[in-house]
């Protein structure tokens, strides 16, 4: 068991999300990187996939994210108030929200098809409500408008 | 008995137990609300005011005085001597219980619901948090009257190794003392500041590594009772001596070694911390299952050597020879069994990288429930039906339905906690009121729940059996003689190193590790910048 975590730590880069970076709770409001329209899908010039989310009593905004599936996609989460929790069921997308720091993790979606993501820590007594959606894209399914941002929406 | 303690243990045994008794008609009540059937009063406020309870009363409450009760019992039993100071313990008690009151009360009128771990920034009425310190500070007074006690003993008997019993006993004091320390500084400069309006602000991160700090030990402290009962109650139940006194006293010290410098396998998802303390911790938490092993290992060759004196034969002969009938013998099977259950679960949780697939989900649930509530809360009942009719001085005329009371808990537990995993790796989330089984990708996990559902009923059904069991015995015949006899080793030490016999050397050796452990993960948080979050009150409002 040990053999396996050092051999996968090391040699294959498996690491839980550690990027310590801290961030003001309470000026988030005024966060160029987290402004309402750069929260969301954005296919970045290199190409690259980045998903910023702020997770707040009681939703993630946005609610519906759409991913490239075969695609290495970077999350970058954050609260402007209590504790949540990021996960998206059936994958191994799974960290903290902590108040005062950007949660950031990488992993690549093998399988299309939507997933869930609840909040999956304690953060008031609207909790159980607070669930977004994961939509894993194939082909032409997955695009982006002109400035590389991509949408997608839940029926209410 | 002789030294007139009875009323003491059965005060700490007794409320811990009232409360246990609570807390499961609770659990079953929150297992209904999250298997869709809406039962009454089941709206956001009674669940996570229920959860609140629930984890207050089974972390803080019921296990603290257990173990303060039994340590009690374990100090006069086993050192042949009365307590230093009686009037120490009762002040240790009733602490406690008035901070009991004072925890609860809050969480019942809705003004503390930030479950039993706390998460500030969210912030309850300063009643609870001063509850729960109090019943920390009372139970430092039994830490401080079990060291005292073997202090005493030492000084009567120059060169006499300590009774193992209290050995693991003074383990466990000396275990607590470090483990409280986190949560006690979390509580005391940040917390009750907070709840009092002092600070508008608390640093989340900081908040986060000082309880991760108390919430692993605190498992071992809740353990500790059902390790001493392993090593010196199961043997003699079964008629035999135990194998080896000395891996007795090694399992308790790497016990109190290697359970504080792992809890932030708790924050492997958190993102104020560095991979390089991660996975240090990891790799520390992997040795804690040493002690474990060891004490499987004994306690086997201990039951081994009682089927055999009882005329076992053959490789497994001696299995079907041992006195099953014995509610002990029993539950330190049992015990081993949901012991290895949990123990697998929480292989997985350690692994370092594995823990993003199950962080939070109920699967961690389920490790946690197998554990402390299966494999710990069996043992705590068959202690206390061994030393309750002890301390009454009457015997149950029937053990039938004790055995009924343990292979129902056993049951129960496996039957809550088995869909829990399965319903952890499909994705559910713990801690969540209510599902929207209406939703296609949810409605499969709702025939898991149910059947976890019937668990959580049987087990409170064992748990109201388990209160009758003893309320029977107030009715029971009285017997003669009612001394406690505790299992002797085959060769029992008759000199042993310092290091066997006390707890110097392993109280550095604790610091050291501690210092290597935390030393940084909690100095970063005043070596970096870093922004505190702004309280944000669950106590305030109609």
């Amino acid at each position: 068991m040990i053999a396996v975590i050092v051999v996968s730590s090391f040699a294959m880069a498996i690491h839980p999300p550690s990027h310590v970076e801290a961030i003001d709770p309470t000026t988030l409001n005024t966060n160029v990187e987290f402004a309402e329209c750069n929260l969301g899908t954005r296919v970045n010039p290199d190409g690259s996939v980045t998903v910023r989310i702020i997770a707040t009593q009681f939703e993630f905004l946005p609610r519906c994210i759409p991913v490239p599936k075969g695609q290495q996609v970077t999350f970058r989460v954050t609260s402007p108030d209590v504790i949540h929790g990021f996960f998206i069921a059936g994958s191994n997308a799974n960290t903290m929200v902590v108040p005062g720091y950007v949660a950031q993790l990488r992993t690549v979606f093998s399988t299309a098809g939507n997933y869930l993501m609840p909040c999956h820590e304690f953060c008031g007594l609207g909790h159980s409500e607070m669930w977004a959606l994961v939509k894993v894209l194939e082909g032409a399914q997955w695009k982006t408008d002109a400035s590389g941002k991509a949408s997608c929406e839940i029926p209410r | 008995m002789k030294y007139r303690v009875e009323n003491l243990i059965l005060a700490h045994i007794g409320v811990s137990f009232a409360t246990l008794a609570a807390a499961a008609v609770l659990g079953a009540w929150q297992m209904t609300v999250r298997s869709g059937i809406d039962p009454p009063f089941a709206t956001p406020e009674t669940y996570f005011a229920s959860v609140s309870a629930h984890g207050t009363i089974m972390g803080y409450v019921m296990p603290t005085l257990f173990t303060m009760g039994f340590g009690y019992f374990v100090a006069v039993t086993a050192l042949d001597q009365p307590l230093p100071s009686m009037r120490l313990a009762w002040a240790g008690f009733w602490l406690a219980a008035v901070g009991t009151v004072a925890a609860i009360v809050p969480i019942v009128m809705g003004k503390a619901t930030v479950l039993y771990t706390f998460y500030p920034p969210l912030t309850g009425s300063v009643f609870y948090y001063l509850g729960v310190l109090l019943i920390v500070v009372g139970s430092w007074a039994w830490v401080a009257l079990m060291i005292w006690a073997m202090a005493i003993w030492k000084r009567d008997n120059p060169g006499r190794p300590v009774p193992l019993a209290m050995f693991g006993t003074v383990t466990n004091a000396y275990l607590w003392l470090w483990t409280t320390g986190g949560v006690a500084v979390e509580i005391i400069f940040q917390l009750i500041p907070a709840s009092l309006g002092w600070t508008q602000m608390i640093d989340v991160g900081l908040a986060r590594t000082l309880f991760a700090w108390t919430l692993h030990p605190i498992v071992y402290f809740w353990l500790l009772p059902a390790y001493i009962a392993f090593y010196t109650m199961a043997p003699q139940a079964a008629g035999a001596p135990l194998y080896s006194d000395v891996m007795g006293r090694l399992s308790f010290i790497l016990l109190l070694l290697f359970s504080l410098p792992v809890g932030m396998h708790h924050l492997f998802m958190d993102p104020e911390h560095g991979t390089a303390f991660k996975f240090l911790q990891a790799m520390l938490t992997a040795l804690v299952v040493l002690p474990t092993l060891l004490t499987i290992f004994t306690i086997s060759a201990s039951m081994e050597i009682a089927g055999r004196l009882r005329g076992g034969k053959g490789l497994f002969g001696w299995i079907a020879a041992l006195p099953w009938d014995r509610p002990m013998v029993l539950a330190t099977c049992l015990s081993f069994v949901l012991l290895g259950f949990g123990g697998f679960g929480g292989v997985v949780n350690m692994a370092y990288g594995m823990n993003a697939m199950i962080h939070n989900t109920s699967w961690v649930t389920a490790h946690f429930h197998l554990i402390f509530g299966g494999a710990v809360v069996i043992m705590y009942y068959a202690i206390t039906y061994q030393i309750w009719p002890i301390l009454l001085g009457r015997e149950a005329a029937d053990v039938r339905p004790l055995r009924l009371q343990l292979w129902l808990w056993f049951i129960g537990i496996i039957i809550t906690t088995f869909p829990w995993h399965v319903l952890g790796l499909l994705g559910q989330p713990r801690r969540i009121a209510t599902f929207d089984y209406a939703n296609p990708a949810i409605a499969p996990w709702q025939p898991w729940v149910f059947v976890s559902m019937f668990g959580g009923y049987l087990m409170l059904a064992s748990a109201l059996l388990f209160v009758w069991n003893i309320a029977t015995l107030y009715r029971a015949r009285p017997v003669g003689d009612n001394r406690m006899h505790y299992a002797v080793a085959v060769y029992p030490p008759a000199r042993l190193p310092n290091a066997l016999n006390g707890f110097a050397l392993w109280n550095w050796l604790v610091l050291f590790l501690m210092v290597v452990a935390y030393g940084y993960p909690l100095g970063q948080f005043f070596l970096m910048d870093v922004y505190p979050g702004l309280v944000h009150r669950v106590d305030i409002g109609s």
